[in-house]
């Protein structure tokens, strides 16, 4: 997890990724970061991520994201 | 022809009900879109204004491009700000154009307030709507001349200080005629536009829509994160054209969308700006076997786009997308140091000339006189050259191959970048001592380096009000000590080693 934390902290230094759950709901996430964020994560941890993977959901919170990345990692 | 607007008085008669440009909420027809444009000049009019800047802060919207054109049947230019700016951008650009009226809608009236902005504030849905003062337009009309400016859009600066380059009639009409052949506009086309109405880049989808009669969607901005529905947008409006950043492009085909859905009504797909990854371009290319691929190139300075390359074929890994060769009227110079063409297969830079380039930097003659200069080919007559500060070199084929940049100029995610831009504004932030940016090519990251008492995540947090949010750094580094070159300067090129270095 430590890698997708610096790919969220390297975008919003100032947010605390451990508590937010939030980050789409709050604005804080933009279609540009949802972007970006995703391609790192192809990049960084070697898996595929689908068109129906990039919904407000997957993104929402630290958590859910690690959910998304260990489900595409079992279904590879 | 010597008008942009006198595309519409033909289109007007054709077409008066169809769509001309639409988003979620307003659809314009082309009559309404005249009715609009005629209300709008007329209310500017009745305020005495005459070939002046005229602010426009107003969310993306059909509206807002009405609001443009009815500037510029006032005989004015447009000034576009936008709500993604940072007040400090926008203060900077209220400085420099020193406009009297603002037209704001109703989500941007408290802001442009805020501003402090005092000149008179206009409401879009109050002039929109008042009626045509005919006698007023013809005579606004008579006397434009098509060397007016009609917009002024602001690019990135390196002194902090950004550069508003103003555009006439005939740069317009000229690029939109030759744009127009190249990307195949006729009546039946539907633009999906992805650029912000606030840089030239929507040039390509406004003065071809009001020439052909063509129509225009502005895609809604939050379906650039969600491909499929992108997609599904796409296919029900039945768009056959869209000239988007590569970067919008990138978000459909790698998130693997084409094996669930395909556009299917796309005939021309024109990109440009930036790197196109190889395995990007084809993934593209073989979702959409039928559509035409164009690379276009060129710079704000020189209208919009200079040079267009038709991708027809399949490209391989490390191969580069040429820009190609210029538009119809325009000329390339591609200029070696010592003031020489280029052969083949040698550097140069780029110099547009043509009726394309621009009326230089607004309100800064001596950043004018930087790039917009005398033709170094001949010295007989007046003919001013822009400067791209873009390094290229012919292929086999006689095709532009882009190279480098003279500067610290960068692209990222499809804009146009002065490092030096970014590194002005962390100066301003308190507890900064110094600082040095590069910019990432391989991984598309803006990254900064900086000595002080001040941390990485103030740092952000202070620029988010001085800059564009894609100006924003995407790598924050504190050093005790900067590097410098032998001269004292700070040295980006041993900062940039060093990131690569400890970033492998």
């Amino acid at each position: 997890m430590d890698k997708l934390l610096e790919i969220l902290n390297d975008l919003h230094p100032e947010v605390d990724f451990e508590t937010e759950t939030g980050l789409i709901d709050s604005k804080i996430f933009d279609s540009f970061d949802v972007v970006t964020i995703a391609s790192e994560i192809i990049e960084a941890y070697d898996v595929d991520i689908d068109a129906e993977d990039m919904v407000p959901e997957n993104f929402n919170s630290l958590e859910a994201i690690w959910d998304m990345i260990q489900r595409k990692q079992e279904e590879a | 022809m010597t008008n942009v607007l006198d595309y519409l008085t033909d289109t007007v008669e054709r077409y008066p009900d169809k769509t001309a440009f639409a988003d979620e909420e307003t659809a314009l027809s082309f009559r309404d879109l005249k009715n609009a444009i005629d209300s709008v000049g007329s209310a500017l009019l009745h305020k005495g204004v005459t070939k002046e800047p005229i602010l426009v802060y107003m969310n993306k919207s059909a509206k807002e491009i009405a609001a443009f054109m009815g500037v510029i049947a006032a005989g004015c230019f447009y000034v576009p700000i936008d709500s993604e700016m940072p007040a400090m951008r926008i203060l900077k650009i209220i400085d420099n154009c020193n406009a009297r009226i603002c037209i704001v809608d109703s989500h941007t009236k408290e802001l442009t307030k805020d501003l402090g902005f005092e000149g008179d504030i206009l409401e879009y849905d109050s002039i929109s709507t008042q009626g045509s003062d005919d006698e007023a337009l013809r005579a606004a009309r008579e006397e434009a001349l098509d060397i007016d400016p009609i917009y002024i859009v602001f690019t990135s600066g390196s002194t902090g200080v950004p550069k508003g380059v103003a555009a006439c009639h005939r740069s317009v009409i000229d690029y939109i005629e030759q744009l127009s052949e190249v990307l195949e506009v006729d009546e039946n086309t539907v633009f999906g536009n992805q650029a912000p109405l606030y840089f030239d880049a929507c040039l390509k989808e406004l003065y071809p829509t009001i020439k052909f009669g063509a129509t225009t969607y502005l895609i809604p901005k939050e379906l650039f994160s969600l491909p499929l529905k992108l997609v599904e947008y796409l296919n029900e409006k039945k768009i056959n054209t869209i000239c988007w950043v590569v970067s919008a492009l990138t978000i459909i085909s790698a998130f693997r969308t084409f094996r669930k859905l395909v556009p299917q009504y796309l005939k021309v797909v024109a990109f440009g700006s930036e790197v196109f990854a190889i395995k990007q371009f084809n993934a593209w290319r073989e979702a959409c076997p039928n559509t035409k691929f164009i690379n276009l190139y060129g710079p704000t300075e020189a209208t919009g786009m200079s040079c267009y390359y038709r991708a027809d074929r399949k490209f391989e890994e490390g191969e580069a997308i040429p820009i190609g060769r210029p538009f119809k009227n325009t000329q390339v110079l591609l200029l070696k140091d010592d003031g020489t063409l280029a052969g083949k297969g040698e550097e140069g830079e780029i110099y547009l000339r043509g009726t394309c380039v621009t009326l230089g930097y607004y309100n800064d003659p001596e950043r004018t006189a930087g790039s917009f200069v005398q033709n170094p080919l001949q010295k007989s007559y007046a003919d001013i050259v822009y400067r791209t500060g873009d390094m290229a070199r012919y292929d086999d084929d006689g095709n532009l191959i882009f190279v480098s940049r003279r500067d610290n100029q960068i692209k990222h995610m499809g804009h146009r970048i002065e490092l030096g831009e970014i590194e002005a504004a962390v100066s301003q932030l308190d507890g900064i001592s110094l600082t040095g940016c590069i910019y990432d090519e391989r991984k598309e990251k803006i990254v900064l380096y900086y000595t002080g008492e001040i941390s990485d995540a103030d740092v952000i947090n202070g620029l988010k009000g001085l800059l564009p949010r894609y100006m924003l750094p995407n790598k924050v580094f504190r050093l005790e000590e900067m590097l410098f070159t032998p001269n004292g300067k700070i040295d980006r090129k041993s900062l940039k080693q060093k990131y690569i270095s400890e970033n492998e």
